[in-house]
């Protein structure tokens, strides 16, 4: 699987065809930018917003956003176009809505693979995820989840996959329960990200910062964002406690101790220091740096 | 090329650009809309300019309202309204790009 | 000759309107000589007239001296009023000298101008078709640009003499006892009028609400004025002030006033007792909120809130955050309408406020200001003057006066549309970089390399990015492309004083 250990706390849409939010997107610190060709984009503009993102793509400093765009479905015309584009344009992810099995991955790959070598990209430097959005996706999800190595995330869409289920959305979202572990086991089991679907109501600030909590509880990656306003509080949900903080630093300290001493065996309060327990610490320490909370010399200044 | 059919790219909202692609007979003939003419008037029109000759498009009416748009905005507008006016708007030129 | 700023200004202006060119922000203690007013002693019983017309010929001649003030901002309509019956009497060569000059007068302005009735002016900035007329040459001799403490003293050191200064107020008695707060126009402080009503030579009050006798608070005192003009309205009261201030939804404005917070909560001057002023504006009003969060979690208090007030900073005041608000003047109906319920929320004029030719203006007990800029250049000069045509269209206000605080942190986007605010070189120097102290962008700050000691107490600060002012300006041109330098002609239609008195640049005509 091409999963990475990079932080995707916040994955947020922007509009294919807007300009001013295009130019802006890198400013805000998110860890993933979702450029929308799909929903976001009128039918007669499919063509503008190409060219609008294939340009941004090639000028605009993003710093160290993950850069997806969110192709149209594979039953629009719109598609072939949109993957020569964004892979000229060098993208890093390509996002497939309405994914409903392996073999639309599988399809999306093919193309993928001819436009890198159309365009003299590296074969499988172009990475993929998969929006799942109806009851088949769910019940299918560790078969997309796992259809390719190019595979970095699944994500839930909650709008599409509610119709689909004859109800709609809910301030609870026990609507969701089921589709949000599913998704996230495939995910898990297929050892790739989760993102959770978006939050549309700007103005309950309240329903949002519950709704993230539930899903960083749940385990998920992060979340999908519409607006620059919702990633301070996405971000300080994942912010690690002081009490982790720590604690991963004295398991980074036991690693050090263990290489310094050429030891295979890492210990800690006379414990051995198992993988799982390691890669835990590792996130905390990047999420820890992510949000300010430690100093240049590793000290704890959260509040 | 000729242009075959008047296009339309663009809106007028803020940091983008309108641009209209018409039949001309006297080369590129530009009209101009922009707070920024001062500044970066013959930047914009360079830049449209550089996007027609890729199309090898040598006579043409361009008519643009600028709305302080950025180089990469301008070049996406000027692509797109080419590939209409050309009658290409589903088959991209990827040499242009 | 070319003044401490980089400028170069024409000798021949230096010589015709005897000036020196800008050398520092330091005032020192000279010992100066104010002037004083000539006086009409009169015993009432009444000081009321029937109309703006014959208070205008009994008090003005051709060649004379005229004030207002701004408080009525855009709401105002006894500029409007006063300068129709000026200009329909056919007086000539007068010189205009409000303390600043609002878009609601433009029109007029420019009537004036063609007319030859106004032939010099003086203000603290002007927009929209005034600037623009001026810009392109309307006006015979060049306007004078003073800050708010600058015209202070200028007004104080007979540089301005004012013959007759038509004040609006909400309110006034028959002899003319008035303040700006209590009226269907109130606007609250009344600041900048002080000054006119204290040394002008003829001082004429127009309201729309005669008070019984005494009028008290008494801002301006009967002792100052000569008539008292009652009029239908003297101003729109929704104009006159915002409405409610509406904290700003906008992602880049909230990531700069984060960022402006950051620094303030992290430079020495976060304490115990400190001092601010952070204008109006959307990024500055969201500057309050987070300044007031850190400030309850910190359990800091500020000692005063200074200049122009808003009703964010009044509800700190009302909270206990801020213990006084110094307030020149109000810029939304919150903070106009709590002047008179607080006695903590203390009236001042432009000399107590900004003053430096002053036993003490109060912007110099000032920790930290926050201010805004149309341009920035590398040597930290900013420019709140020049549009990025050329073209006039803002104001000094009290910008140079309040730079001169402890920390003075300019907010601005990196860009705005196409056009970079940081520049290699700002159109026209309003403010000296030697007293701006951090640079606040969407993108990051910059820190004014003379504060080695902001550098190193903000260096620590985790995931607040620290560029060079260079770095910026690269930044921003690599947005925006390089824009091709502006065109001027070698006329002079506008002067820029340091607050001081001295020149610190000229506007000069743009070619179109």
């Amino acid at each position: 699987m091409a999963a990475d250990e990079r932080l995707r706390r916040t994955m947020m849409f922007v509009p294919g065809n807007n300009p001013g939010l295009i130019k802006d997107a890198g400013i805000f610190g998110v860890d993933s930018i979702m450029f929308d060709l799909e929903d976001a984009v009128n039918m007669n503009e499919k063509d503008s917003a190409r060219y609008l993102v294939y340009e941004a793509l090639q000028t605009f400093d993003y710093g160290n956003a993950e850069l997806v765009v969110r192709i149209n479905g594979l039953d629009t015309p719109f598609y072939e176009n949109d993957i020569k584009a964004m892979v000229k344009a060098g993208i890093d992810v390509i996002r497939l809505p309405k994914t409903e099995n392996a073999d639309m991955i599988h399809e999306l790959e093919n193309l993928v693979e001819a436009a890198e070598k159309e365009f003299g990209r590296e074969v499988g430097s172009t990475h993929l995820m998969a929006a799942i959005e109806s009851a088949m996706g769910v019940v299918n999800a560790y078969e997309i989840a796992s259809a390719s190595d190019r595979m970095i995330g699944i994500a839930l869409s909650a709008e599409d996959y509610t119709t689909d289920m004859k109800t709609h959305r809910y301030p609870d979202g026990q609507e969701l329960l089921y589709a949000r572990n599913a998704i996230l086991h495939a995910a898990r089991a297929a050892k790739i990200a989760a993102f959770d679907t978006v939050f549309t109501n700007l103005d309950d600030e309240e329903g949002f910062i519950r709704e993230t909590k539930l899903i960083h509880q749940l385990g998920f990656d992060g979340k999908s964002l519409i607006n620059p306003r919702q990633i301070a509080p996405v971000n300080k949900i994942y912010a690690p406690t002081q009490k982790e903080i720590l604690n991963a630093q004295n398991v980074m300290a036991a690693i050090e101790e263990a290489k310094r001493k050429g030891s295979g065996v890492i210990a800690m309060n006379g414990q051995m220091v198992d993988r799982p327990v390691v890669l835990r610490a590792e996130r905390v320490m990047m999420l820890a740096k992510a949000n300010n909370l430690i100093d240049a010399e590793g000290n704890y200044i959260g509040e | 090329m000729e242009i075959k059919q008047t296009a339309m790219a663009g809106t007028l909202e803020s940091s983008d650009l309108q641009i209209v692609l018409s039949q001309g007979t006297k080369g590129i003939e530009f009209d101009l809309t922009s707070d920024v003419a001062k500044q970066f008037g013959n930047d914009i029109k360079a830049t449209i300019k550089s996007v027609l000759d890729a199309y090898d498009i040598e006579n043409a009416s361009v008519k643009v309202v600028d709305k302080g748009a950025l180089t990469p905005v301008i070049k996406a507008r000027a692509i797109t309204a080419a590939q209409r006016a050309l009658d290409l708007k589903d088959q991209p030129n990827w040499e242009v790009l | 000759m070319e003044n401490k700023v980089n400028r170069e200004i024409p000798d021949q202006i230096l010589n015709d309107y005897k000036y020196e060119g800008f050398k520092t922000t330091d005032f020192g203690n000279p010992e100066i000589q104010r002037v004083a007013p000539k006086v009409t002693a009169q015993v009432g019983p009444s000081k009321v007239v029937e109309s703006v017309k014959k208070v205008v010929s009994e008090t003005l001649k051709d060649g004379m001296t005229i004030s207002f003030h701004h408080h009525f901002r855009e709401g105002d309509f006894v500029f409007n009023m006063v300068m129709r019956e000026i200009i329909d009497a056919g007086y000539k060569d007068l010189t205009l000298a409000p303390s600043s000059l609002t878009n609601v007068m433009n029109d007029i302005v420019v009537e004036a101008i063609q007319k030859g009735v106004v032939t010099n002016i003086t203000s603290s900035g002007m927009r929209g078709s005034l600037g623009d007329a001026v810009s392109h040459g309307a006006l015979k001799n060049p306007v004078i640009f003073r800050s708010h403490g600058g015209r202070a003293r200028a007004i104080e050191e007979g540089k301005v003499k004012i013959d007759v200064a038509f004040l609006g107020v909400p309110n006034a008695d028959e002899m003319g006892n008035a303040n700006g707060m209590n009226g269907d126009a109130a606007f609250g402080s009344l600041g900048y009028a002080l000054i006119d009503a204290q040394y002008a030579n003829k001082v004429v009050l127009l309201t729309d609400s005669l008070m019984p006798y005494p009028n008290t608070p008494a801002s301006i005192k009967q002792t100052q004025v000569d008539y008292v003009v009652k009029v239908d309205k003297v101003g729109d009261p929704d104009k006159i002030g915002s409405g409610a201030t509406r904290f700003t939804k906008d992602p880049k404005e909230l990531q700069i006033a984060q960022m402006v917070n950051d620094v303030i909560v992290h430079s020495p001057y976060f304490k115990q007792g400190f001092s601010f002023q952070t204008g109006s504006g959307g990024a500055a009003l969201a500057v309050t909120r987070f300044l007031r969060k850190a400030m309850i979690e910190n359990q800091i208090k500020a000692s005063f809130a200074l200049g122009g007030i808003t009703k964010p900073t009044v509800d700190l005041l009302n909270e206990g955050l801020v213990s006084r608000i110094m307030d020149v003047q109000d810029f939304d109906k919150g903070a106009a309408s709590s002047m008179k319920n607080d006695a903590n929320q203390q009236e001042i004029d432009a000399s107590w406020y900004a003053d430096p030719a002053n036993k003490g203006a109060m912007v110099d007990k000032l920790d930290v200001a926050i201010l805004s800029a149309l341009e920035i250049d590398t040597k930290f000069n900013v420019n709140v003057m020049s549009g990025s045509d050329g073209v006039i269209r803002g104001a000094i206000g009290g910008h140079q006066d309040a730079a001169t605080a402890k920390l003075t942190i300019i907010s601005a986007p990196l860009v705005r549309g196409r056009i970079a605010t940081i520049v290699p070189d700002v159109t026209t120097v309003i403010t000296p970089g030697d007293s701006i102290d951090v640079v606040v962008t969407e993108l990051g700050i910059a820190i004014n390399p003379k504060r080695k000691d902001l550098i190193d107490s903000l260096s620590k600060v985790p995931g607040l990015p620290i560029f060079t002012i260079e770095e910026l300006q690269q930044k921003a041109e690599k947005l925006v492309g390089k824009a091709e330098p502006l065109q001027f002609t070698d006329r002079v239609v506008a002067l820029a004083e340091y607050r001081d008195g001295s020149l610190i640049d000229v506007i000069k005509q743009v070619k179109d």
